[in-house]
């Protein structure tokens, strides 16, 4: 479970994130969801520790974590797992070297030991025969999935994603929706999911939390969101044409 | 104007912290290949030419009979240790070994690669911009050496070629008075300009922010900037080691 107690964020003299209060449950899909500009990428690099907060407190499982020091954070990092927007995969790395590297980094495990970790990983997420490919030689789709691998090859507790589905087809966006969940209630995991796509939304949001001006405007689950009365959370899910008919009624 | 203070904030973050002894190892032996032997072919063209160049010079200025043959074979050995194998070599490092230390660097920023380093809990500036120091610290050195005998060979060669001075006479000339403390002076001269190089241009990737354009600007600065404080610290520590 992980925390956020009273946070905010100023850049200069603009507050991104103001007095956010959340809880993000453990063995569900936690979702950030909100328009551009809205101070969700803020406040998921906050709770990560890439941004420093102004005030207030993040708890992971009740730890502190916003007040420890480098190598105290080092341990709950390597308790998180995170899927960055573009992958973030190293790209002099092979898939392979890309999804053992934090197990050589933290662990005194043999090649042997690390190398079926890392197949164990890559199957979990349905890529076969990628082991001596670059990056590069990726499609969009693979390589989130070997992000996912990446992140889950130190088996986190916590994970984290950044726009998950951005540049993927509608088919594929729903393969890494469904991947991204299986594998939190597998593992029991907390994850927390920024997006603004809407299909997600509905596919996997178990919880739902609306931000708007930097402000927690909104929380809930897929089913509640689609029948609430609020009218900025409104403007953001019934955004397009299509959505706009689908709440009127079968097209 | 560099920002000095953020750069030695950098530093202190690259000087602590330190990551896997094994893997640092591992990227130390990655760095000097990377770093220094592929940089041994601009290197030997470079020095050679440049020795010939010396050579020919010395000899076209020699006028006076009264001077004799060997000064051409002493003045290409003085000016290739003193100041061309280690100044203008660490200035071609410069432009090839700095504009590659800060795209990467910067790529890894812009495409969020750093921010993945560092939610792992692995210290980016450490991890990233120490290889490289260090690598630059144990392979310049020899790369500038190298550089002094083929500048030396490549001024004999101009010299018979050209007929410029006889093989004896340039002989004598490049074992004339030798000095070896000229050769620690070249290799302090080198290992400063070793960590400026590595350290300037860690600096301006590290620092990237934006896409594309700003990794070819932090590219840029990071040469202007190890350029200029080449020459800088050239005309330093001339003046406290040999002034």
């Amino acid at each position: 479970m992980i925390e956020t107690k009273h946070i905010s964020k100023r850049f200069e003299n603009k507050e991104v994130i103001k007095d956010i209060n959340m809880v993000f449950e453990r063995g569900k899909t936690n979702l950030i969801i909100g328009p551009s500009g809205s101070g969700k990428t803020v406040l998921m690099k906050c709770i990560v520790g890439l941004l420093e907060i102004d005030e207030g407190e993040i708890l992971f499982d009740n730890r502190l974590f916003n007040k420890m020091d480098f190598y105290e954070k080092k341990t709950i990092r390597q308790e998180m797992g995170m899927m960055f927007q573009g992958g973030a995969l190293f790209d002099s790395l092979t898939v392979e070297e890309n999804v053992m590297f934090p197990i050589t980094m933290f662990t005194k495990q043999s090649f042997a030991e690390r190398l079926d970790r890392v197949n164990f990983c890559l199957k979990r997420v349905n890529l076969d025969n990628v082991n001596k490919l670059y990056p590069a030689e990726l499609s969009g789709g693979m390589k989130k999935r070997v992000a996912i691998a990446r992140a889950i090859s130190m088996n986190p507790r916590y994970l984290f994603c950044d726009e998950p589905n951005s540049g993927l087809d509608p088919k594929t966006s729903i393969v890494i929706d469904n991947l991204i969940s299986e594998i939190t209630q597998e593992y029991g995991m907390t994850t927390i999911i920024n997006t603004h796509d809407m299909n997600s939304v509905i596919e996997i949001g178990d919880k739902i939390a609306f931000i708007y001006s930097g402000k927690l405007w909104w929380v809930g689950d897929k089913h509640e969101i689609l029948r609430t009365d609020n009218e900025e959370l409104n403007s953001f899910v019934y955004a397009t044409e299509l959505t706009r008919r689908l709440k009127k009624g079968p097209l | 104007m560099f920002p000095i203070g953020e750069y030695v904030d950098l530093m202190f973050k690259v000087f602590t912290r330190h990551e896997k002894g094994s893997v640092f190892r591992k990227q130390i032996a990655q760095e000097i290949n990377n770093l220094g032997l592929e940089s041994l072919g601009i290197v030997a063209i470079i020095s050679v030419f440049m020795g010939m160049v010396v050579a020919i010079q010395t000899g076209h200025n020699i006028t006076s009979a009264w001077i004799p043959d060997y000064t051409v074979g002493f003045t290409t050995r003085e000016s290739i240790i003193l100041e061309f194998s280690p100044t203008i070599i660490s200035l071609i490092l410069a432009g090839k070994v700095g504009s590659r230390i800060a795209s990467e660097i910067g790529t890894m920023r812009v495409t969020e690669q750093i921010d993945a380093l560092e939610i792992m809990g692995i210290n980016p500036a450490n991890y990233l911009i120490l290889p490289k120091v260090v690598a630059a610290l144990m392979i310049f050195p020899v790369l500038v050496l190298i550089s002094m005998f083929l500048g030396i060979f490549g001024g004999w060669l101009a010299a018979i070629w050209m007929h410029v001075v006889t093989t004896t006479a340039y002989y004598q000339g490049i074992t004339l008075d030798f000095i070896p403390y000229e050769i620690f002076y070249s290799a302090v001269k080198t290992i400063v300009f070793a960590f400026l190089i590595t350290t300037v241009s860690g600096y301006y990737g590290y620092i990237t922010d934006g896409g594309a354009l700003e990794v070819g600007k932090a590219s840029t600065k990071a040469v202007v900037m190890s350029s200029i404080l080449i020459i800088l610290f050239n005309l330093i520590i001339t003046q406290l080691m040999l002034g």
